[in-house]
């Protein structure tokens, strides 16, 4: 197998096994906390960030950084209309963001092409792109350790929260605060469209086949590496797109893990498809 | 647990943000080994009360004194009964606020949780999935989770609500417990005639309507007051029922 020998491929093959399995933790508790619209959405509208970096030539981290907070910022802007509600302010900012990006990605100016920003370019990760995404994914991975308890606090019971010394509000912006850190992290390799796929399916396959919140957690950042690594040796094998190998690998694993435990789990309300796949209530 | 748990409140006035009060005139006081129901209509302010006496609310007048640890039992429709914890996971809850992040639970504190999921007599399903439990099960591990807290107040919010004869009547014998080893309670409920079985009561709607042994402040004056339409009087008006609502906004 030619992954075996490149050092690019191997590079690629570290950062996104690394990313995955941060991505698939972190994906359990967006998705517990019903925020997988919230995902997709951060992920999409930070795309006029990486233009505006890649046209100033300074490094897309930055570039996807500064789009995460300006986003972030609109987003907490516009709901502040209570007429208008949460998902309704995400749904404008999102689509004005994405529109202004995709409309300033196709001036001629742009060195870096449109493609590269949506689907990433995980076989051009160098080595300080490695060297950021494993300390970002590092850094989301002691943050889920060190809150794994307020967070279940928060998640299972935000009425008597405050009562048991967590405050659910602070726990959740912290949590879509890590989002950021992930998505930025993800975004290069993966891109604008895909990176959410590495956070919804392989916690969404590992909330089907964990019984308790730790096997969950362990099993969605299993699969979300192991959707790395099979798509990134699919993509290698068959020379195809290595993002779209990726999240077509992450997909697969979680209708895999629906097929193997199609039921709700035991004990758990039944939800519909859409909710069962962290849409929002 | 100390045995001298006490709560006093006086002039107490509640606001959410900076709006008017929604509760307002709440002065009364509760001693160790005391229950007071709280009664009132839906929106009177029973959990506007529970939040401004856990600290969660601005309080724009009267002071509130507690000198015990306080929990909140909530209603257990009101979690999220697909999250993938345990009954014992619930009960250790209750230790999380005194435990580093950085650190397991102490095994004192996983003994406390375990003995306290065997005083509700849940210790059987201590592994089970909370939300697989009936209603009173659940209520009883939520219980068991404030006294790993080691509150010596307890605010119970409608502990009865959904919950079949024989969990009722654990429950009940567990609050007799808990009040016979000096903790105060606190319970809102809609139960008229259950309130009469407590040391004292508290009517409210907006404001304190009444607070008192309910033998002398349980009048139909006080219970019209308090319920104003919800409220229907049955047996020549020797007994009055109010209605329940399903709606817990406040």
């Amino acid at each position: 197998m030619e992954i075996l020998h490149s050092g690019l491929l191997q590079r690629a093959l570290l950062e996104i096994v690394v990313l995955g399995g941060a991505c698939g933790a972190l994906g359990v508790w967006l998705l517990h906390l019903r925020h997988a619209y919230a995902a997709e959405s951060l992920a999409h509208a930070m795309l006029p960030g990486l233009v505006l970096a890649s046209l100033a030539g300074v490094p897309l981290l930055f570039g996807a950084a500064g789009g995460v907070l300006v986003t972030a910022a609109l987003i907490a802007l516009a709901a502040r209309d209570t007429r208008l509600g949460s998902e309704i302010a995400v749904g404008v900012v999102v689509t004005t963001t994405f529109g202004l990006g995709a409309l300033l990605a196709l001036t001629p100016e742009v060195p870096v092409g449109l493609d590269r920003l949506l689907f990433g370019d995980l076989l051009g990760a160098g080595s300080a792109d490695l060297a950021s995404a494993c300390g970002l994914a590092l850094f989301i991975a002691v943050a889920l350790v060190a809150g794994h308890r307020r967070l279940a606090v928060a998640v299972f019971d935000p009425v008597a929260a405050p009562s048991l010394g967590v405050r659910p509000a602070r726990v959740e912006l912290a949590l879509l605060a890590l989002l950021g850190v992930a998505v930025v992290a993800a975004v290069l390799s993966l891109g604008n469209l895909l990176v959410f796929a590495l956070l919804v399916a392989p916690a969404a396959a590992g909330m089907r086949l964990g019984r308790s919140l730790r096997a969950q957690l362990w099993l969605a950042a299993a699969i979300g590496a192991s959707a790395g690594l099979a798509g990134l040796v699919v993509s290698s094998e068959l020379d195809v797109a290595a993002g779209g190998s990726v999240a077509l690998a992450a997909v697969a694993l979680f209708v895999l893990a629906a097929l193997l435990r199609p039921a709700a789990p035991r004990g758990g309300a039944r939800r519909s498809p859409m909710e069962a796949l962290g849409a929002p209530r | 647990m100390s045995a001298t748990a006490r709560i006093a409140v006086a002039g107490l006035a509640a606001s959410y943000g900076a709006g008017a009060p929604v509760l307002s005139g709440v002065t009364f006081a509760a001693d160790a080994g005391q229950a007071v129901a709280v009664l009132g209509p839906n929106g009177g302010g029973k959990t506007t009360l529970f939040r401004a006496l856990l600290g969660e609310l601005a309080t724009v007048a009267g002071t509130v004194a507690i000198d015990a640890a306080t929990a909140y039992v909530p209603q257990t429709e009101r979690s999220r009964l697909d999250f993938p914890v345990s009954a014992l996971d619930v009960a250790l809850m209750g230790a999380y606020a005194r435990t580093s992040w950085f650190r397991r639970v102490p095994a004192a504190d996983r003994a406390l949780a375990h003995a306290a999921l065997e005083r509700v007599g849940m210790i059987e399903r201590a592994h089970d999935r909370f939300g697989a439990l009936s209603g009173g099960q659940r209520q009883r591990v939520l219980i068991a989770r404030a006294l790993v807290q080691d509150a010596g107040v307890l605010l119970l919010d409608e502990p009865f609500a959904g919950v079949d004869q024989i969990s009722e009547d654990a429950i009940m014998g567990i609050l007799d417990d808990l009040r016979a080893e000096g903790r105060v309670l606190l319970i809102a409920t809609h139960d008229v005639d259950q309130a009469r079985g407590w040391d004292r009561v508290l009517c409210l709607r907006g404001e304190q309507i009444a607070y008192g042994e309910p033998s002398t402040t349980l009048t139909n004056a006080v219970l019209e007051a308090t319920y104003g339409a919800e409220i229907v009087m049955l047996d020549c008006g020797h007994r009055a029922v109010a209605i329940q609502h399903h709606d817990h906004a406040h």
